[in-house]
């Protein structure tokens, strides 16, 4: 797979990729920027990009005006909440369609992910009815609810692919090595797909820490998790970009540092069988 | 004990009937090789056998008595998989012993069966690793360990040497046959490989299109092929087959003759050609033999001294008493 690359080449595609990766990056770099400049520097023309007076009295006066606290509870439970409650019940699902798939189990996977084409605005009425006749408005519980179920989906198609991976030989070795299907589930097929259940599990706490449509119109004050304690900032008594920036990096610094640490998993998991 | 006896199997995958009516009988003790094309049935069978698959119709008996309900851990087999099928979380010892950590084994008794199948398969210093850290043959030989462990009535091997390079299936070929002297515990191997089947087989079983073509010793396939299938599938190279007024003149549709029964002569003989492709394998020599008028084209098998060139004339006789004579539904002709 050798090839020979020139050093311009080489300096010209390194280049780019910087740039790249920082055009990507900005938006977060000048929130964090933003999060220690007063309002009024948060808005001078033109911007400061280093040289001002670093503060820290957003947050201070963001942590006074907001129970942050009780935000960061909400967002811990119902995204630890829906993802465990997802694989509780697609572990069973993704198994017996990766291992006894029926006529219909190709369909059932399409039909599952086709759910997720649909824009969540066109069900937001009949849900949010749902939601306030059954009690369930403004709670974790309901929130829990609803994210399992969104993200339902996509668990299961994970699973299913990593499951897939797993050699049916094995499992038949298994079998005939004397194991029963608790036997195999406990000894063979669990420790096998650890990986898969791991990456899966990351995502999908991600997923729901940064899920802002159904967390914003289901939730009040109560059961509101960091993505409405953000938009609380944002608010009709006028636009305040610092303490909207330094509310957003204290809302993204716990699930940044997750996927900085988990981010090998990650990205094993995001790429599983992609290269055999 | 290991005697597997089947009455009337049979097996389809929805419509498609891939076994149709069958019977076997393999006696304990035995090396039965099921042998024959890809797609013929031969590893569904051996899965019906293991209970990997179950039966449409029939009954699979184990030392006489009914097994064909049974799971697979409840039939007293041991698998031998192609691609090995070993845990790759678990190390050497560890696949080794989980048979008997199923079967509820104390743990000093699996600690000695262990020792000792990590010794008859020289895994004494592996047993550590993990199977992603052996070679192919290695690899082979702890699923091998695996099977042997638990001291089966029978031993089902599903292709186990096509995924090794040439030098090392040879000696697999040979450890397995050594092991099935030793052990004398029935063992059916299945292989599309007619090499694999000769040299190792008690009994052999070729199988086409689910269907089972002719059951016996090595040799006696090799000499009395019941029909053409098996007469072309059993020997290398292939027989040749001959038809028309020459095969006519000998009361048959079809004639066979295989090539290392041909004698060939550069003045005189029954069928005059011209030499095509030779084949030097050093100790024999196949030649290639065109324009005879009988066949496209016939093998013929010589010491490996002989040397003609392509395009020289030769004339080829046939051994009378070796030539095999089939009917025109391709059956022999006694």
């Amino acid at each position: 797979m050798a090839r020979r690359v020139s050093t311009r080449r080489r300096v010209i595609v390194t280049a780019i990729a910087w740039a790249v990766a920082f055009l990507i990056f900005f938006p977060i770099l000048w929130t964090f920027l933003t999060s220690f400049k007063t309002e009024g520097e948060a808005v001078a023309t033109p911007p400061h990009f280093l040289f001002f007076n670093w503060t820290l009295e957003n947050y201070i006066e963001v942590n006074e005006r907001s129970d942050y606290f009780l935000h960061f509870m909400n967002s811990v439970v119902i995204s630890v909440g829906s993802t465990v409650l997802g694989l509780i019940i697609a572990i069973p699902a993704a198994w017996s369609m990766a291992f006894v798939p029926g006529k219909r189990t190709k369909d059932v996977l399409m039909w599952m992910l086709s759910t997720k084409m649909l824009p969540p605005v066109g069900v937001l009425i009949p849900i949010f009815l749902l939601f306030k006749n059954t009690g369930l408005m403004d709670t974790r519980t309901g929130l829990v609810i609803i994210l399992t179920l969104i993200d339902l989906p996509i668990i299961v198609w994970m699973l299913y692919t990593y499951f897939k991976e797993i050699p049916g030989e094995i499992l038949e070795a298994a079998r005939m090595d004397g194991a029963g299907l608790r036997e195999e589930v406990i000894h063979i097929l669990t420790p096998m797909a650890i990986p898969g259940i791991a990456s899966t599990l990351l995502l999908n706490v991600i997923l729901a820490w940064n899920e802002a449509f159904w967390t914003l119109n289901l939730t009040a004050a109560n059961a509101a998790p960091l993505t409405a304690f953000i938009a609380s900032y944002s608010s009709p008594e006028g636009l305040f970009y610092a303490k909207l920036s330094a509310a957003s990096m204290m809302a993204i610094a716990p699930i940044l540092i997750l996927g900085w640490f988990s981010q090998k998993q990650l990205v094993r998991g995001l790429t599983f069988g992609a290269v055999k | 004990m290991g005697q597997i006896t089947l009455s009337k199997v049979t097996k389809k995958f929805g419509e498609v009937e891939v076994i149709p009516p069958l019977d076997l009988e393999i006696n304990d003790g035995e090396f039965a090789v099921f042998v024959g094309p890809s797609g013929c049935g031969k590893s569904t069978l051996l899965r019906l056998i293991a209970g990997l698959e179950d039966v449409t119709s029939g009954t699979i008996a184990i030392d006489g008595t009914d097994a064909t309900g049974l799971v697979p851990a409840k039939r007293r087999l041991a698998m031998v998989f192609q691609s090995y099928a070993l845990y790759p979380h678990m190390s050497v010892r560890k696949n080794i012993a989980f048979p008997l950590k199923m079967a509820k084994f104390d743990q000093a008794e699996i600690d000695r069966r262990v020792e000792a199948a990590a010794k008859v398969l020289n895994l004494g210093d592996y047993l550590d690793r993990r199977p992603g850290q052996l070679s192919g043959g290695q690899r082979q030989r702890v699923a091998i360990g695996r099977a042997i462990v638990r001291e089966p009535a029978a031993f089902l091997f599903d292709e186990p040497l096509s995924n090794l390079d040439a030098a090392l299936r040879v000696g697999m070929r040979l450890e397995i046959s050594e092991l099935h002297n030793r052990l004398a515990t029935t063992m059916i191997y299945v292989t599309h490989d007619q090499v694999e089947a000769m040299t190792m087989a008690d009994k052999i079983v070729v199988l086409q299109a689910g269907r089972i073509e002719q059951v016996g010793a090595p040799l006696e396939l090799y000499e009395r092929p019941r029909n053409l299938f098996v007469a072309g599938f059993i020997g290398s190279p292939k027989m040749n087959f001959i038809t028309g007024a020459e095969a006519a003149r000998l009361g048959a549709h079809t004639i066979g003759i295989r090539p290392e029964h041909i004698s060939i002569s550069p003045s005189e003989g029954a069928w005059k050609g011209t030499v095509g492709v030779s084949e030097h394998l050093g100790s024999d020599t196949f030649f290639h033999v065109m324009g005879t008028g009988l066949a496209e084209s016939m093998t013929v098998r010589t010491s490996g001294e002989v040397s003609l060139r392509h395009g020289d004339t030769i004339f080829l006789t046939p051994q009378e008493d070796k030539i095999h004579r089939f009917d025109a539904d391709g059956m022999r002709i006694a």
